[in-house]
């Protein structure tokens, strides 16, 4: 959680019961040069915080995550996006505000990801169960797994 | 108020948060071992302050699959309450309650299984809570309970993202119990930043927001 990481193929990157976290992975299909963001709120600018831990939230994490692949040999231009989680854990029936934060953290990453002109290919997202994501540079295969669910690729 | 650093968390604050789990954990550890009719015992209760990136990690991995109800706690103090345990040992829990022989190789709950838990839930964090709440003379009042199963990590995530709104760090009292054969889980309390002062304040340790 508030954890972001990058890699190269053939190498993969996982992390572990998503809940209602959002697992933005980002690859540029061509250097093969991949990376994963787990990002845990919406928006940095939210919080009143004096210093802002970066990967912690879907605007500032996804801009370091891009950050960091094009420094590792990424084109911008040519990026892809895929993400997965934003569930919602336990079924709040009053849905307030901090409740929904799975819905709202991935409308923030898909707002990010579209203002930072990156195409999200496929999203597993919402509902309310934990997924741990597995994310395949080299191909861009997002693997899925959830409790009690067959394993999907997107 | 100033910040509740945790670098001055020093040991006799730690002793007494431990102590206050003692009490809500030891009470609650008391209703559950009464429920079920059978002796459960407790581990020394652990106050932990913790990285996001070790939350997931907290109950012996983030992919295992746990039964985890949850409240909401509000009043004088605010932040929630959690009670998990892994799924045989929800399973035991549920088929005592229910006074229903173990049927083998069922994977997951029915309605009615997973509304028992809720109640076994909503009982001993109740009691954990009430105990508290005459300790230190706050109110504290939980919500209804909400359960999930599902990998650790993901459970933990809700408490782990309130924490974020507010800091960096979630802080918690965890407390173990068991019996001797197969059941086990875990207590968690998880008040937030301001509560924990709050707390500690209540129980007289006034300097703790003095440099």
């Amino acid at each position: 959680m508030a954890d972001l990481n990058i890699c190269v193929s053939p190498d993969s990157i996982t992390t572990i019961g998503l809940g209602s976290c959002v697992g933005v992975a980002i690859r540029d299909p061509v250097t093969k040069v991949g990376g994963l963001a787990h990002v845990m709120l919406p928006d940095s600018t939210e919080i009143k915080a004096a210093t802002v831990n970066i990967p912690k939230f879907a605007d500032t994490g996804i801009e370091e995550l891009v950050r960091q692949v094009v420094a590792k040999g990424a084109l911008k231009a040519r990026l892809v996006a895929k993400i997965a989680g934003g569930a919602q854990m336990f079924a709040f029936s009053g849905g307030g505000g901090a409740m929904r934060v799975g819905d709202r953290n991935m409308a923030a990453c898909l707002k990010k990801l579209q203002e930072l002109r990156i195409p999200v290919l496929a999203q597993d997202t919402g509902d309310s169960y934990g997924r741990t994501v597995i994310f395949y540079p080299e191909t861009g295969d997002y693997v899925i797994k959830a409790v009690g669910k067959p394993e999907k690729t997107i | 108020m100033g910040e509740l650093s945790f670098e001055r968390l020093t040991s006799q604050y730690l002793d007494i948060l431990k102590e206050i789990g003692n009490i809500g954990a030891g009470n609650a550890t008391s209703a559950l071992a009464q429920m079920l009719d059978t002796k459960v015992d407790m581990n020394v209760p652990q106050v932990r302050l913790l990285d996001f990136k070790e939350v997931g990690d907290l109950m012996g991995g983030a992919d295992q699959i746990m039964a985890g109800i949850y409240l909401a706690v509000e009043g004088d103090i605010d932040g929630s309450i959690m009670f998990l345990s892994g799924v045989k040992s929800a399973k035991i829990l549920v088929n005592k309650m229910m006074q229903q022989e173990p049927e083998d190789d069922s994977e997951g709950f029915t309605e009615i299984e997973l509304s028992a838990l809720q109640e076994i839930g909503n009982i001993i964090t109740g009691s954990y809570l009430n105990s508290m709440s005459m300790l230190t003379n706050l109110k504290m009042i939980p919500s209804v309970p909400y359960i999930a199963v599902d990998m650790a990590g993901a459970i933990l995530s809700v408490p782990a993202i309130e924490f974020g709104m507010m800091g960096d760090y979630i802080m918690l009292i965890e407390t173990k119990f068991f019996d001797d054969s197969d059941l086990n889980g875990y207590f968690i309390l998880l008040p937030d930043m301001e509560s924990w002062k709050k707390i500690l304040k209540a129980l007289g340790v006034s300097d703790v927001d003095n440099g």
